[in-house]
């Protein structure tokens, strides 16, 4: 063969592998090991990604502190339906700390009137008052997820009125395409990690409360009447979990067999409870409310934005690297 | 053993590549060579190793038995034996025998004046390991990223790695080999369904040679790649898929640390529809 016939060829071969490297990352990582050696269940992390994300996840610095004595805020301000027994200060400092975490750029106007603190306008105000109630009873029902932790208005909101990761359900219209329905799958969604699996599993799971687990607990899977698009769904919603979490399938499960309790870590536990609680809370606070919001915080088909793992966590296992706030702000816990 | 009438004149010396004269003579119908040696040196040491560990673990089950890699603190350092000692050296002692096989393929085929193509395929086979034991290992900074040596633990440790990375079938290094892999066995199946349909004519008939061979193809597809050509073809793809499979897991950690799906994200990103 003559030099040329095969040059191309092989600048072609050496080119597109050279394109490639150049789509991923590069050496050295670090690696947090959680199992036995040789099990590879391990976390493989980029540093030079994860600085990015360390200091985008940094908690914001505490308000000054103030007398936690002295009149009632239920006593001093009219209309209160919340907090009314901590002190007046305490409570102004806490709607000062909810701007700065909520809405910094609109101020106290966002959920105020301007000069009527008191009427229940605008509707953020209504919302607002909910929201307090619902971090309050997430710090207190659920610490089998959030632990002592907790959080804050500030672990979802980031200070933007809308919390960047929210979901609504899918729009019906996004299921057809010129060959037909594509049964709300293959389209790369960044939901379920650009993969052309079914790209709104939150609806079946975080809000209808379908059951995630599809392995039949015999060999053969005997009556079972699971299938495999069942199998799809549940892994869309798992790989959301570890897009939101910055985790792989390991950081919960040992993959030689998903199911069992015994051979999955502890984080499991912490995740199972996580699922119900995003679900009790998208049915009781956010579906809710679904009468308060106005059309521009609903989605296509309607319904209230809600929540899923990506809300709080925001791509850490633990949402601002496990940084408690409550310490600061003890009534949210109560 | 006894020796065919014509094995004599190829039993010819010299065409080592170490060692001069030494080692180089026939055990019955096996060649030593200098190499020769060091295979089985490297061979049982290396399972003497894991004979050991095997009886310092829990179990004689074989499916069960595991000689796992040392823990990651050790980094690239050496671990105490029972801590992941045996698996470096077994690392060691495998690659010797692997590399040790392979030079005495090369010596074999020098003294028959044959090109080196069964030692270089040979060697593919070798690098595969090596890129899993040596070469991933030390991008990532620590032994213990090697797979345990065990029936079933190895497979845990391809499935855990697997779903480090979310969906590896997203890995496009792994979509190549996997496809390297059908296509090899797709060659194959033509290729020795064409030499059994030849060989056997109906009765009376005698046994038809590369005309009929050619013409077949020729006739079903308008080409036909040739004697030589299907084995030029076999070799390429079954080394090309041991080698993308290498390439696949080597990429998995040192090159890439997200899931997989997330790599295609320059697809979504080129300007022609983004």
């Amino acid at each position: 063969m003559s030099d040329r016939a095969t040059r191309l060829p092989r600048l072609l071969v050496v080119g597109l592998f050279g394109l490639g490297l150049l789509a991923c990352e590069r050496p050295p990582m670090d690696v947090t090991q959680t199992n036995y050696p040789g099990v590879a269940i391990q976390q493989v992390t980029n540093p030079r990604l994860q600085a990015a994300k360390l200091a985008a996840n940094q908690m914001p610095a505490p308000l000054p502190p103030v007398p936690t004595d002295g009149p009632a805020a239920g006593e001093t301000f009219k209309n209160l339906q919340v907090l009314g027994d901590t002190s007046a200060l305490e409570f102004t400092r806490l709607m000062a700390a909810m701007t700065t975490w909520v809405a910094p750029a609109n101020g106290c106007n966002y959920c105020h009137a301007p000069g009527d603190l008191v009427v229940d306008r605008p509707y953020t105000k209504v919302v607002a008052r909910r929201m307090i109630q619902m971090t309050r009873y997430i710090n207190r029902e659920w610490k089998d997820h959030v632990g002592d932790t907790g959080v804050t208005c500030y672990t979802c909101h980031r200070g933007q009125p809308v919390p960047e990761h929210i979901w609504y359900e899918a729009d019906p219209g996004d299921a057809v395409a010129m060959v037909g329905s594509l049964a709300g799958q293959n389209s790369p969604a960044p939901q379920v990690g650009l993969t052309s699996l079914p790209y709104d599993p939150f609806t079946a799971f975080l809000r209808d409360g379908q059951d995630i687990r599809i392995q039949t607990a015999s060999a053969l899977p005997v009556g079972s009447t699971r299938n495999i698009k069942d199998a799809e769904w549940t892994y869309g919603f798992m790989i959301h979990i570890s897009e939101a979490l910055g985790v792989n399938c390991t950081h919960c499960h040992n993959s030689r067999a998903f199911s069992p309790w015994e051979q999955s870590s502890p984080a499991r536990v912490t995740a199972w409870h996580g699922i119900r609680m995003v679900r009790d809370l998208n049915l009781e606070y956010l579906a809710g409310l679904s009468d308060v919001f106005p059309d521009n915080r609903k989605g296509p088909a309607g319904d209230v934005y809600k929540i899923n793992c990506g809300t709080c966590h925001q791509g850490l296992s633990k949402p601002l690297l496990g940084v408690s706030m409550l310490k600061d702000y003890p009534r949210l816990a109560q | 053993m006894a020796m065919l009438s014509f094995e004599r004149k190829y039993r010819v010396r010299g065409g080592t590549l170490l060692g001069g004269d030494l080692f180089d003579f026939w055990i019955g119908p096996f060649y030593v060579g200098f190499f020769g040696v060091t295979t089985i040196f490297f061979s049982l040491v290396g399972t003497a190793l894991l004979v050991w560990g095997a009886a310092i673990g829990p179990t004689w089950n074989l499916w069960a038995i595991n000689i796992p890699p040392p823990d990651i603190s050790y980094g690239l350092a050496l671990a105490p034996m029972r801590e992941g000692g045996i698996w470096q050296v077994v690392t060691i002692c495998a690659t010797g025998a692997f590399v040790s096989w392979a030079l005495r393929q090369a010596e074999i085929a020098r003294k028959l004046g044959m090109g080196l193509h069964v030692p270089f395929a040979y060697g593919v086979a070798i690098f595969a390991y090596v890129a899993l034991v040596v070469i991933r290992p030390v991008l990532l900074g620590a032994w213990g990223h090697g797979f345990p040596y065990g029936i079933l633990s190895h497979l845990d440790w391809v499935s855990n790695v697997g779903y480090q990375y979310l969906h590896f079938h997203y890995n496009p290094a792994h979509m190549i080999a996997v496809s390297f892999f059908f296509t090899t066995v797709l060659a194959l199946s033509l290729h020795g369904s064409l030499i059994l349909s030849v060989t056997n004519p109906a009765e009376g008939e005698p046994v038809k040679h590369s005309e009929h061979e050619n013409t077949f193809f020729r006739d079903a597809l308008g080409y036909s790649i040739g004697a030589t050509g299907i084995h030029r073809l076999g070799l390429f793809l079954a080394l090309s898929a041991g080698f993308f499979s290498a390439v696949c897991i080597v990429l998995s950690g040192p090159f890439w640390t997200r899931g997989w799906p997330e790599w295609w994200n320059w697809w979504l990103n080129l300007p022609i529809w983004s």
